[in-house]
């Protein structure tokens, strides 16, 4: 790994003004995806952020949302995020025991892996996604593999989750990365519901169709495999075959 | 730059670049070689220390990440002669063949307890166990090891000595 510079910053605004110093800058919440990219010289950053004296960890209901500090790691939203179990249930199957100790759920969402698990809670949940700069809403957030409408050195600070009556998320597991091959949220609100998708296309999705079948208790429809991922892993066919498969293990567990 | 930690009950201030992972320290600065090296991407958990009581893979962490925290490693465990009960639980249980991976399982061993306490099924264990590779494959007698470190903890009292 290549050295750099590490910043220690105390508050957002000094993290905001560090990552602005000069270079090219990265933040570092738990790592466990930037260090390995560091590692293998795909990221050489000249300067390293580190976020975690911050003070952006834990969770907090307020109302109807479920607020999740950025640095919170996924171990403790697995055994925090109480208000919305499939939502905590999501968190304790990311990665392993290790990883969930220190992977957190602002880098996930900032990274927008498309086979991560975040992005799919975080768009069926309809959150809002609260950085240093103002919030965007998750529909707008998630734009493509890699891609999120957070500019250039803007930092997430905190995330609502959208509290449903009932959600679940199915996810077919990646046996050696476990990441999600394919990984369905679902969640049901008073006014209707959504659907989620990650890990099956570029980037995480709302199967809209899905969602309208569900609201008029009719069959849901096959997805169309046409934009979907084909990889050495499986097939776009497949892949939607399991987006069917992970929508009914979802609703089989919603809670 | 400057990097203090408590590494099993010992204080060291240790100068080191910022790219520094743990295990570089642990290993290379410190000769702490009981921590392994073994994938090196954090896929098989050989590096596994406890970093203020919660397992890490030190391959993935920045040294300058456990600033000023208490880092155990499986040299911390043993008092003098007297090995950790889960150490015990291992032989006992021929928990281990080449031993590589062992450091790592035994460190994931004392996360299963601080997160499940001291009864525990061989199914969660295999559960937990995922972000442990052993390629000998002597899964089956790890499982009964860390179910027995578990319940020797247990007699000993020491569930939160992890």
């Amino acid at each position: 790994m290549r050295d750099f510079a590490l910043h220690r910053p105390a508050s957002v605004a000094d993290a905001a003004a560090a990552f602005a110093t000069g270079g090219e800058a990265a933040y570092l919440a738990g790592g466990h995806t930037l260090i390995p990219a560091m590692k293998s010289r795909l990221r050489m950053p000249d300067a390293l952020i580190d976020l975690s004296a911050l003070g952006l960890g834990g969770i907090a209901r307020d109302g109807d949302r479920l607020w999740i500090g950025a640095m919170t790691r996924h171990a403790d939203v697995a055994t925090g995020a109480t208000a919305i179990p499939g939502l905590a249930a999501l968190a304790n199957g990311i990665g392993d025991m290790q990883v969930r100790n220190i992977g957190t759920i602002g880098g996930s969402l900032a990274n927008n892996d498309p086979a991560a698990d975040y992005p799919a809670a975080a768009l069926a949940l309809n959150a809002t996604i609260e950085t240093d700069r103002g919030s965007h809403n998750a529909d707008d957030f998630f734009q493509g593999m890699f891609s999120t409408a957070l500019a250039e050195g803007e930092i997430i600070t905190r995330v609502g989750f959208a509290i449903p009556q009932a959600s679940a998320y199915g996810k077919f597991r990646h046996p050696v990365s476990r990441y999600a091959m394919v990984g369905v949220y679902v969640a049901r609100f008073a006014a209707g519901w959504r659907v989620a998708v990650t890990g099956a296309g570029p980037g995480v999705f709302r199967w809209h169709d899905a969602e309208s079948a569900l609201a008029a208790g009719s069959d849901v429809p096959a997805l169309a495999a046409d934009d979907l991922n084909s990889d050495i892993h499986a097939s776009a066919d497949y892949r939607a075959h399991l987006c069917g498969v992970m929508l009914k293990q979802a609703i089989a567990h919603l809670a | 730059m400057q990097i203090s930690l408590t590494i099993n009950g010992q204080n060291h201030d240790v100068e080191a670049p910022a790219a520094t992972l743990l295990v570089e320290v642990l290993r290379d600065t410190l000769g702490l070689t009981g921590t392994h090296i073994g994938c090196d991407t954090s896929q098989c958990g050989a590096c596994n220390v406890l970093v203020d009581g919660k397992a890490v893979k030190s391959c993935t962490l920045l040294a300058a990440q456990a600033q000023g925290a208490a880092v155990t490693t499986i040299e911390g465990l043993a008092n003098g002669e007297q090995l950790h009960p889960m150490q015990l639980a291992f032989r006992e249980a021929h928990g281990l063949q080449c031993g590589f991976c062992t450091p790592g399982m035994v460190m994931a061993g004392l996360e299963i307890v601080r997160k499940h306490g001291t009864s525990l099924t061989p199914e969660l264990v295999a559960h937990e166990l995922e972000g442990n590779l052993c390629r000998c494959t002597g899964y089956i007698n790890i499982i009964k090891a860390v179910v027995a470190g578990a319940a020797g903890m247990a007699v000993l009292g020491e569930s939160q000595h992890a």
